[in-house]
């Protein structure tokens, strides 16, 4: 079942969070809503799942308009920032509680019970106590038990967010897989990690200040951003501040080779550059810099290289012979691998 | 205790005695004293005899007993219910007509004891309220008096409650009453055994406000200790005290026994 938010706002005391928000989540798809923190992430949740009760707009399940219907009629299964886990209940019931409160046959509460456990990989504690598990555990007790009832949506809100880098990409693994193994169930996963949104998603709606900046697969959000926003919160990037000319860019005096697809000549703009796309050495177009600093990160080295005042960024492959601090360097990198960004450009007031 | 050094425990608890004794300890260690004695000749009582304790644990002394435990628990149950209640209705209420109701709440802790007693008294003494001379009367005097306990500290308690796991539960498709017993109410318990526990004892300590209301078939202990010491009874109501003080104690190590049982962070 998908989810809809219709033009859907939230105001606290007249303080708005959630600023008409229209988004669509197709039947069997993980959308990752990503964004720095405050931005309305857990609100637009909040809204699906009937916490929070829009100023206008409506939120669709599938055909259904939910926006008046209570949480308790809603079907949805939700895994909270905190995982909520109730203190007082083993595992077994925690997982068994919304069975047991949708009144679903005795006989057959075991069996699903064992399922979910199963799925989540925690059978072997069924019968702890929320408070004898560890954190990467109470998060799968917690999917665990948003599973049972076998939700045809699924909320997510920022689940790995109290793990550790190993486990947290551990369990990004297991989420991949439990998804296809309930390929039906539409995931919203919120978090402010693009690696995360990157590795999970289907598609990813990038927010910002309340509102809905971009929306598009992980590709084409990383490979053509539309905002500057985008740009940096998707993945790295080196954003260079360009004025549009005949066939290119001019940046820092020198003219840049880039498909400028149809921008006004003079016009302002931002030339977005991945950072693993710069090359060292000559090539095509060429930035020449001082090293202000550069790191060695195990497998590559990260430059940094001040252009006319403007700090670069370059992601090397391990070099044999790295560059020496404050030496001259030249950059380059590949007209396609550019692209140009006059949408949002910070400077246009 | 958060001191560390060893001069500085020793002087914290030399402190802590010499608050203690005199103030807390040594009165009851003279009622215990004075419970077994005989004769008063000098600064402590003297003698020793278990004669008012045999008094003091059959015939109207016993039946008074009774009386102070059943109405103790009557009205703490009674004042559980309400308070616990007001609290949950409280939070759903906006915060301004929240402070109004906390306030309604407290008024009988503000107000003298004895000020409840008449104004319980004066209101159940007319048809069709006609309470006066029945224990009803005593009770629910306790109750108005103890309600404001429960409903403060279940209160507190729902206010340290965590929204979220309210929430999840909705959203796994249960019905706000299937909430309420399931998940806030276990999670309150603690709360509520701690609540039951201040009401009992102050409920079985009461005597301002009853000795206005009690009719003669029921009599609580604490009314029969202030009638005994009034007499000059002296050692029969401290073996009277002495009691009291005990069951009361014994009450409270019950319910917090249960209370620990039911804690689980
Ligand atoms: N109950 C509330 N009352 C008032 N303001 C709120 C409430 N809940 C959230 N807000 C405000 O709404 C804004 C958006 O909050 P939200 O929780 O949706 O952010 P988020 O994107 O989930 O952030 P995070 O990544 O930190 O979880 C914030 O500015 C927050 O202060
Ligand atoms: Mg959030």
């Amino acid at each position: 079942m998908g989810i809809r938010f219709d033009s859907v706002t939230v105001a606290y005391d007249g303080n708005v969070v959630l600023d008409a928000l229209d988004l669509r989540v197709e039947p069997g798809e993980v959308m990752a809503l990503l964004g720095p923190s405050g931005s309305g992430k857990t609100t637009a949740l909040r809204a699906v799942a009937g916490f929070v009760r829009p100023a206008s707009g409506r939120v669709f399940l599938g055909d259904r308009d939910v926006t008046d219907l209570p949480p308790h009629r809603r079907g949805i299964g939700m895994v909270v920032q905190s995982y909520a886990l109730f203190p007082h209940m083993r595992v077994q019931d925690n997982v068994a509680f919304g069975l047991k409160a949708r009144r679903v046959a005795k006989a057959e509460i075991g069996p699903r019970v064992a399922e979910a456990l199963e799925m989540t990989g925690m059978a072997g504690y069924a019968r702890r106590y929320p408070r004898e598990l560890s954190g990467g555990q109470q998060q799968r007790v917690a999917i665990a038990r948003a599973l049972a009832i076998r939700p045809d949506v699924l909320l997510l809100d920022e689940p790995l967010s109290a793990l550790d880098a190993r486990l947290r990409s551990g369990m990004l693994a297991e989420l991949a897989r439990l998804h296809r193994e309930l390929p039906e169930v539409s995931i919203l996963y919120v978090t402010h990690d693009q690696v995360e949104a990157l590795t999970l998603a289907d598609r990813i709606a990038v927010m910002d200040q309340a509102r809905l900046k971009d929306c598009g697969t992980p590709q084409e959000l990383y490979r053509t951003p539309r905002t500057e926003f985008t740009a940096s919160f998707v993945g790295n990037a080196n954003l260079l501040p360009v004025t549009v000319g005949d066939g290119g860019v001019s940046f820092a005096g020198g003219m840049l080779k880039v498909d400028t697809g149809g921008a006004a000549p003079g016009a302002r703009a931002t030339l977005c550059v991945r950072p693993h796309l710069v090359g060292l050495g000559s090539g095509p177009n060429q930035l020449t810099g001082t090293v202000a600093e550069i790191q060695w990160r195990g497998s590559t080295h990260r430059l940094y290289v001040d252009v006319d005042g403007h700090r670069i960024m370059a992601d090397l492959r391990e070099l044999k012979e790295p560059p020496v601090h404050g030496r001259p360097v030249t950059l380059h990198f590949a007209p396609e691998d550019a692209t140009l960004l006059t949408a949002g450009v910070s400077g246009d007031g | 205790m958060l001191v560390h050094s060893r001069k500085g425990k020793w002087t914290a608890w030399a402190v802590f005695f010499v608050l203690f004794l005199p103030l807390f300890a040594l009165p009851l260690l003279v009622i215990l004293a004075a419970s077994f004695a005989t004769s008063w000749p000098g600064v402590l009582p003297a003698g020793a005899t278990t004669a008012h304790y045999a008094a003091a644990t059959r015939g109207e002394a016993l039946q008074a007993l009774v009386t102070s435990l059943v109405t103790a628990v009557t009205a703490s149950l009674l004042a559980l219910i309400a308070g616990t209640w007001a609290a949950l209705a409280g939070a759903a209420l906006g915060r301004r007509r929240r402070a109004v109701l906390d306030a309604l709440f407290m008024l009988p802790v503000a107000v003298p004891p004895v000020v409840v007693g008449l104004a319980v008294l004066v209101a159940f003494s007319q048809p069709p309220f006609l309470l006066n001379g029945t224990r009803w009367i005593v009770i629910v005097a306790h109750t108005v008096l103890v309600t404001a306990f429960a409903h403060q500290s279940v209160s507190a308690a729902l206010e340290r409650l965590d929204p979220a796991c309210e929430q999840v539960a909705a959203s796994l498709g249960a019905r706000p009453a299937y909430v309420l017993w399931r998940v806030k109410l276990p999670l309150l318990l603690p709360s509520l055994g701690a609540a039951a526990g201040l009401c009992f004892a102050l409920s079985m300590g009461e005597l301002s406000a009853t000795v206005m209301l009690y009719p003669p078939d029921w009599t609580p202990l604490t009314v029969l200790i202030y009638a005994a010491t009034d007499r000059g009874a002296l050692f029969a109501g401290s073996a009277l005290a002495v009691v009291l003080m005990t069951t009361t104690l014994l009450v409270l190590l019950a319910v917090s026994r249960v209370r620990t049982k039911a804690s689980y962070r």
